[in-house]
């Protein structure tokens, strides 16, 4: 038999340097000239807390009746130099998320499910709305690279002030609107003709390096009578050095943002490629804080994929003394549902993921402004999709399944309060994870690296 | 009658007290002039001020002097550091010296003047301010402005106006260069009478006719391949 003549099954070998995915991108890249520009964060598999395990009680130690002994979940943030810290009911916090990203509408159901659970929110990179400010107890306002809309009147009526450094979607990277989103409210507030698309800056205007910072944080103080907490976020990089850094600015908290964290429109090779995973970040923040001995002077918020009160659970008990979450608040507003309610009803949207050339679960098309569950919208019918009462109530649930599973963790545990979890509660499942960590590998007591 | 000053004396008050004062007390002492002496260069002197009072730094000031000033009228009688004026929203700073890096960043509204030369990113992020150099400007300045008006009476360094939006800068120096998106349109009337209003504000007297106008080209308000380095 010749070779021409061999009729055997069709090749199904799928390279792994050049799979389906990354012909896609090769082609569309040769197409376009142009790279890819998408919402949310890194789709790639990374070490997560998913990779820990937290200990229960048992002999060696007590646990609390999961079902009748009180654990609390106070947390107060910005007890270092602020006369007027941020006291909050839970350890849960929404991440700051620019209106402009999201919807007037988002703003206020986010401003009001914070409220009644005690909580924070933040805003974002595109200034403070009445809305925002008015649902919001506690309100945190971020002061930006690129400084759209950013005013004393604002920073005074501001329960804390959050210096971005970066975000762990884009370390080193500036935000990015797309005039699709610029509608012409969001023009007015950040200084910008409608429909441009939107080049933030990725530095500071006005100050450079540490030294700078610790001038600039001064000057916000000073402009605050030195009430407020200033928080410093930074995106997960260099973490050990970036936090001592920001704590020697003289930071009451510091938030450090890994990159499973979220944006609303980054450049996709930016989302998957620059920055460290969340578990690593922490171990290093910590690390830092108490090089430093500082535990317990400046508190860590730590953001960037927070999903559930497990993840929340064992973040603390790492050394975080707060999360922060962005994108778990969207998926709780609806963001990837195959529907939006409307009176009461769920009004199919499978079509329009399907004209953005997606469906439910796959979407990450925030920055187009065509989100079919009026989220991440600036369109004046499609926010409309997503009524602020509805998604209040849902994001108020969410945050009150969060402390609920996080308490039920932390009994089991046998603490009285969330922030009694420590690092001797958690193992690791990978020799990877427990080298991120700095905690054992399950059964053992071997910590690589240390 | 001489006028009855408040003196703050920064050598026996600290900034805190200067700071709060202006903040609070100053609302039920309208009129009543501040002067602010031995500055020494002290960091974020009459920050943050939301009244119509004048305030007078009798030397020279440190960083972010007049920092997001509404209403006052604040004169450096010396040079300042970095980001004079940053994000002011309205009323009036000058430098009688020179001013360092990044004066009048992000600056909402009001005016800076600056009497000396300005150094690097001068107007960065202008938001709607003006600012009137009455020397040179380093480097970046006009960096992504926004909207509001950069007034050069002398030259400018490399980029100028880079990724500029919507503000304007006038130049009557040299440009070294401009940066991306930024170019020389023609002076049309209204430009020579916003030079001349802004020039008689700041006391200057040069002619309007010795002014060039840079603005940017839009060429960037869109995502463009052919651009690589610019986005």
């Amino acid at each position: 038999m010749s070779a021409n003549e061999y009729r055997g099954p069709l090749s199904q070998e799928e390279s792994a340097t050049f799979d389906r995915n990354v012909i896609d991108y090769v082609q569309r890249a040769a197409a376009t000239g142009l790279y890819e520009i998408r919402g949310l964060g890194a789709k790639r598999k990374l070490p997560h807390f998913d990779d820990l395990l937290l200990l229960g009680a048992s002999l060696s130690r007590y646990p609390l009746e999961g079902y009748r002994e009180k654990c609390t979940t106070r947390t107060v943030l910005g007890t270092r130099y602020a006369s007027k810290p941020l006291e909050l009911d839970i350890p849960i916090t929404v991440a700051g998320m620019s209106f402009g990203a999201l919807s007037a509408n988002v703003k206020e159901a986010l401003g009001r499910a914070a409220t009644e659970t005690g909580t924070s929110t933040t805003t974002g990179d595109g200034g403070m709305t009445d809305e925002e400010r008015n649902a919001s107890k506690h309100l945190v306002y971020q002061c930006l690279p690129s400084r759209y809309g950013f005013n004393p009147d604002d920073v005074r009526r501001a329960d804390a002030i959050e210096i971005v450094i970066g975000q762990g979607a884009k370390p080193g990277g500036g935000g990015m609107l797309l005039g699709q989103k610029v509608n012409p409210r969001v023009a007015k507030m950040r200084t910008l003709p409608a429909g441009v698309d939107q080049r933030s800056a990725s530095r500071h205007p006005d100050w450079t390096g540490p030294d700078d910072l610790a001038i600039k944080i001064r000057e916000l103080r000073e402009i605050t009578d030195w009430q407020k907490p200033i928080y410093v976020k930074v995106g997960a990089t260099r973490v050990f050095h970036d936090v001592k850094l920001a704590v020697h600015s003289g930071a009451d908290v510091v938030v450090v943002d890994g990159m499973q964290g979220g944006t609303a429109a980054t450049q996709t090779v930016f989302i998957e490629h620059v920055g460290i995973p969340t578990l690593a970040a922490v171990r290093q923040a910590v690390d830092a804080l108490e090089d430093l001995n500082m535990t317990g002077q400046v508190q860590l918020i730590v953001s960037g994929g927070i999903r559930s009160g497990a993840d929340i659970a064992k973040a603390l008990a790492m050394g975080a003394d707060a999360v922060s979450i962005g994108q778990g608040m969207l998926f709780a507003l609806g963001c990837n549902s195959s529907s939006y309610m409307r009176a009461g009803q769920h009004i199919d949207a499978q079509a329009d993921y399907a004209a953005l050339g997606t469906r439910p679960g796959y979407c990450h098309h925030c920055h187009t402004g065509r989100c079919p569950v009026g989220v991440t919208t600036q369109d004046a019918l499609l926010e409309q999709r997503l009524e602020v009462e509805t998604g209040a109530r849902r994001v108020r649930n969410y945050l009150k399944t969060l402390t609920m599973e996080l308490t039920t963790l932390a009994r089991a545990c046998g603490k009285q309060d969330v922030h009694h979890l420590e690092r001797e509660d958690l193992v690791a499942l990978t020799v990877e994870a427990a080298a991120m960590a700095g905690v054992p590998l399950a059964g053992t007591d071997w910590i690589p690296g240390r | 009658m001489s006028t009855p000053y408040r003196d703050f004396d920064l050598a026996q008050h600290s900034l805190r007290e200067l700071n709060h004062y202006l903040h609070h007390e100053v609302k039920q002492a309208a009129g009543t002039p501040v002067r602010v002496f031995n500055p020494d260069g002290a960091h974020s002197i009459a920050c943050g001020v939301d009244t119509a009072v004048q305030i007078d730094v009798m030397g020279h000031a440190g960083y972010y002097v007049g920092g997001m000033n509404q209403h006052a009228q604040i004169t450096v009688h010396g040079n300042a550091s970095t980001g004079a004026g940053e994000n002011m929203m309205s009323g009036l700073v000058r430098i009688k010296g020179f001013a360092s890096t990044s004066a009048g960043a992000s600056a909402h509204g009001g005016c800076l003047i600056i009497e000396g030369d300005a150094s690097l990113r001068c107007g960065i992020s202008l938001k709607g301010g003006d600012i009137v150099v009455g020397g040179s400007v380093g480097s970046f300045s006009a960096f992504m402005a926004q909207a509001g008006r950069l007034v050069i009476c002398g030259d400018a360094g490399d980029a100028l106006g880079d990724s500029l939006y919507e503000a304007i800068i006038y130049v009557r120096g040299e440009v070294k260069s401009l940066g991306a998106d930024a170019r020389f349109e023609p002076m049309l009337p209204e430009d020579h009478a916003a030079v001349t209003q802004l020039l008689t504000v700041a006391g200057f007297t040069h002619p309007s006719s010795e002014f060039r106008k840079v603005a940017s080209a839009r060429g960037l308000y869109h995502w463009n391949a052919d651009a690589n380095q610019e986005y």
